[in-house]
């Protein structure tokens, strides 16, 4: 049953049972056959996959391999001089212009399609795969492109991706945020069990399960439970915010055991686990969904990380990051869109952008995207050198969260009654930036 | 080359310094000259001397308000520089955590100083050097609106002869000199202002009287009369010719290098604030927690972290327009973005955590009351946060100062 957005308290009088039954004869196929009403069209959504329940994809089997014992191999950390720099590494700075391609030329000509479709079309996949996006953060000797760290290009591409298309980047980027949680924490088994799946041509998709569906939601304490069992794990759960579920066949679930959080690989295939469409306000190419775990078993081999909470802690804050720099990229293609259509606009004989009450919006705009873009780069930069990030990552999601949103509010309202229609994309970022503070999980850098 | 946003490591010692300094120097008499207005505060000679003794020995990295300035000789290595504009802001800021008004009134760094370092050449910088500098821009008239000053400065054989009213200077009656704006000719509109030493005694210049302010009450704001005050023509900072295709750029270079410091002051002013706060809420049992959602902590937890992640905002952009200048690429926007953000950060953290702190905030006992008057002033000098956004979106719009007015 659906409360159709009331609030419990909400009671029905005489008027409101006859408006019900009224309703109720409106929506009857009666009127149909009697051939009293105007055909609909049928609403786009039970057309599109944003409608599926489903087992999860039955996916790959995953040869096991490595030692189980063995620490897996570890990126080192970024060597950092001391010296204030806003410079990108030469690296970094081509790893940049090739997603900003990609970021141009094959996200953003897709994204309001992938929208509607709540799904990344093939060929963008096949593109962002030939710039190597999965394989970012897995160490060279893995099969990778990483040399170290990798924290602060993967949020310089999150970045670039995102003024593409946000929902598209956060579908493009969730396998290799997998593969890279694997490079991080990964024992040598798990190492040699799954990257190779995301190192070939045919690439994994998979996604970090950390948010669940309820009010006031502190990530730190999932409702999703682990019990230990004689050769392993049970889970019980829901999680959401999860992209591209209905593909996905490998998770790394986040769930409560013995008063920790800790983190899960869960294959799809393991029964007693269903996805179920979520689609969402925006971010909706991603593909969001819920997996729902009803005594799922993982053998004993499948937690990743330590238990003592700090994998699980580390990892929020790597996916809050990513969502930061997400934020950032969007919120540019805000700034970079209104910045042209104000001066063309023209409004009382003169182009809009001549009135200060218009420009000064720009101006706050601009502010405050460059003051997201600092503090996520500060945090990116100290998560790379291997350095304490708690509280410059939490400052970077406040003022993303917060300033972020603001961006996305005012870039609709720049274009007045043309941002509120689809034929700008002002209002797809709008839906796009309130993911902003609320998502957890699903990528990281 | 590779992204480091952490303070410069090279600043450490230096700013370690200024902090005790601020602590220990102008923390304990930071209430006395907030009362006693207009009093001299006697114990900044003995500072500033120090100052001079520390700024000597090369210790002080260039820190300081004549350390805005761009390196145009140095030799460029192509290597990234944390140089003396970083090193200025950092440790401005640091001072200003101790004291804003007490800062502004420290003998030779003056923002008059700022402007010798910035347009000045190499024989009016040695000239000059040592002496404390204020600036006078504002008059009756003309606030925001600089270029439309009045006071003149006419030629008469090799003297300027300076007429005009000047208020809201810094620092006016104590300082040795004022750097004084005045046109050459009004018909030739900005490109005729020009800046003016005018040392302290000069015949024709006369304090008319010190304001009563909201705060920085330490720091007087003097109001000066200029009476056919002349001056030797080689105190006109940098060209005198009137160059009107580029205007006004001159003069407003100075800004671009002020800017940042004024960013420096607000930023320093609200991590006092902050600091206190921090303290007295975890007193009061409020613990901020940096991993769980603000909105699963209390309303002041909530509060805090979004003062601190707008005043680390502020902190960077600071940061940024000093490392700009320090590398020598143009900071025009990022100052004024620096300043914009600052400026208003300053106000909403100095004013909120009064209020958090009840009537024990509000109260004379403690200075968050002071520093939430003190912080206002940061959001009007060397241009109000209008004047900013105005500059900010001309940037970023790229529109003339006709099209965008």
């Amino acid at each position: 049953m659906t409360r159709h957005g009331l609030a419990s308290t909400e009671r029905r009088d005489p008027i409101g049972y006859a408006v019900t039954a009224l309703n109720r004869l409106a929506q009857s196929d009666l009127l149909d056959r009697l051939g009293v009403r105007k055909q609909t069209e049928q609403a786009v959504y039970t057309a599109t996959r944003s409608g599926f329940r489903a087992i999860t994809a039955g996916g790959r089997t995953f040869s096991r391999a490595g030692r189980a014992a063995e620490p897996g191999t570890r990126p080192s950390p970024a060597r950092t001089s001391g010296v204030f720099d806003l410079t990108p590494t030469e690296d970094e700075q081509m790893l940049v212009d090739v997603v900003t391609e990609l970021a141009d030329e094959v996200l953003r000509p897709a994204a309001a399609e992938a929208d509607e479709t709540c799904a990344v079309p093939e060929a963008v996949q096949k593109a962002a795969l030939e710039v190597g996006l999965p394989i970012l953060g897995v160490p060279e000797s893995l099969g990778g492109i990483a040399e170290e760290r990798s924290a602060m290009a993967g949020t310089l591409v999150a970045e670039a991706l995102a003024r593409g298309d946000m929902g598209l980047a956060v579908g493009l980027l969730a396998p290799g945020s997998v593969a890279t949680a694997l490079g991080l924490w990964g024992t040598d088994a798990q190492q040699q069990t799954y990257l190779p799946a995301f190192t070939g041509d045919d690439v994994a998709a998979a996604a970090v399960a950390l948010a669940e569906p309820r009010v006031l939601f502190d990530v730190l304490s999932p409702a999703t439970t682990a019990e230990r069992t004689a050769d392993g794990f049970r889970l019980n759960g829901v999680k959401s915010g999860v992209p591209r579920g209905d593909a996905a066949e490998l998770f790394v679930v986040g769930a409560q055991l013995e008063g920790r959080p800790v983190l899960f690989l869960v294959e799809s295939g393991a029964a007693g686990l269903s996805v179920v469409a979520d689609p969402s306000m925006g971010v909706r190419a991603a593909g969001l969904a819920r997996l729902e775990l009803t005594d799922v078993t993982v053998p004993a081999d499948a937690v990743l990380g330590s238990t003592d909470g700090t994998t699980y802690t580390e990892c929020v804050r790597l996916a809050r990051l990513a969502w930061c720099a997400l934020a950032v990229g969007t919120g540019q293609a805000v700034l970079d869109y209104v910045t042209p259509y104000v001066k063309e606009r023209e409004a009382f004989g003169e182009p809009i952008a001549h009135r200060q009450s218009v420009a000064f919006m720009v101006a706050d705009m601009a502010i405050e995207l460059q003051a997201m873009r600092l503090l996520t780069w500060k945090a990116a930069s100290r998560a790379a050198a291997g350095k304490d990030f708690a509280r410059e990552v939490a400052l970077a999601r406040n003022v993303c969260a917060e300033k972020g949103m603001r961006i996305g509010l005012d870039g609709v309202q720049l274009l007045g009654g043309h941002g509120f229609v689809k034929e700008h994309p002002v209002e797809r970022w709008y839906r796009d930036l309130r993911a902003i503070g609320l998502m957890e999980g699903a990528v990281l850098v | 080359m590779a992204i480091y946003l952490d303070d410069p490591k090279k600043f450490k010692a230096l700013v370690g310094q200024a902090h005790q300094l601020a602590m220990n120097a102008l923390r304990p008499i930071s209430r006395t000259y907030d009362k006693a207005e207009h009093a001299y505060p006697k114990e900044l000679d003995m500072l500033a001397a120090m100052i001079d003794g520390v700024s000597e020995s090369g210790a002080s990295q260039g820190a300081g308000a004549a350390g805005v300035k761009r390196d145009e000789g140095a030799d460029d290595d192509g290597s990234v520089k944390n140089g003396t504009n970083l090193a200025s802001v950092m440790s401005i800021a640091e001072m200003c955590w101790g004291d804003v008004g007490l800062l502004l009134s420290m003998p030779r760094q003056g923002l008059g100083n700022s402007a010798i370092a910035s347009v000045a050449d190499a024989e009016q910088q040695e000239r000059f050097a040592g002496s404390w500098a204020a600036m006078a821009i504002t008059e009756p008239g003309t606030g925001s609106d600089s270029a439309n000053i009045k006071t003149t400065a006419v030629l008469d054989s090799d003297e300027y002869v300076i007429n005009g009213e000047k208020i809201f200077v810094t620092s006016g009656e104590r300082a040795d000199a004022v750097v004084v704006w005045a046109t050459l000719d009004r018909s030739l509109g900005r490109a005729a202002i020009k800046s003016f030493v005018v040392p302290k005694g000069t015949p024709g210049m006369t304090v008319e009287r010190l304001e009563h302010k909201l705060g920085i009450k330490a720091s007087d704001t003097a109001t000066i009369i200029f009476d056919n005050c002349r001056v030797p023509a080689e105190n006109l900072l940098g060209s005198p010719e009137v160059d009107t295709k580029q205007g006004f750029a001159g003069a407003m270079a100075t800004f671009d290098n002020t800017r940042p410091l004024v960013a420096a002051m607000a930023v320093g002013c609200a991590r006092a604030a902050l600091d206190l706060t921090r303290e007295l809420l975890e007193q009061a049992g409020v613990e901020v927690d940096y991993d769980r959602p603000a909105l699963t902590q209390s309303a002041a937890a909530a509060k805090f972290l979004q003062m601190e992640a707008d005043w680390e905002a502020a902190h960077l952009l600071m940061l940024q327009a000093a490392w700009l200048a320090d590398n020598r690429k143009p900071n025009s926007l990022e100052a004024s973005m620096a300043k914009a953000k600052a400026g208003r950060v300053g106000s909403d953290i100095t004013l909120s955590c009064v209020e958090l702190a009840g009537t024990l905030g509000y109260a004379e006992g403690e200075l968050l009351e002071k520093w939430a008057r003190d912080s206002k002033i940061l959001d009007i000098f060397e241009g109000t946060q209008q004047v900013q956004q105005l500059i900010v979106a001309r940037r970023v719009l790229g529109l003339s100062s006709a099209e965008l007015r």
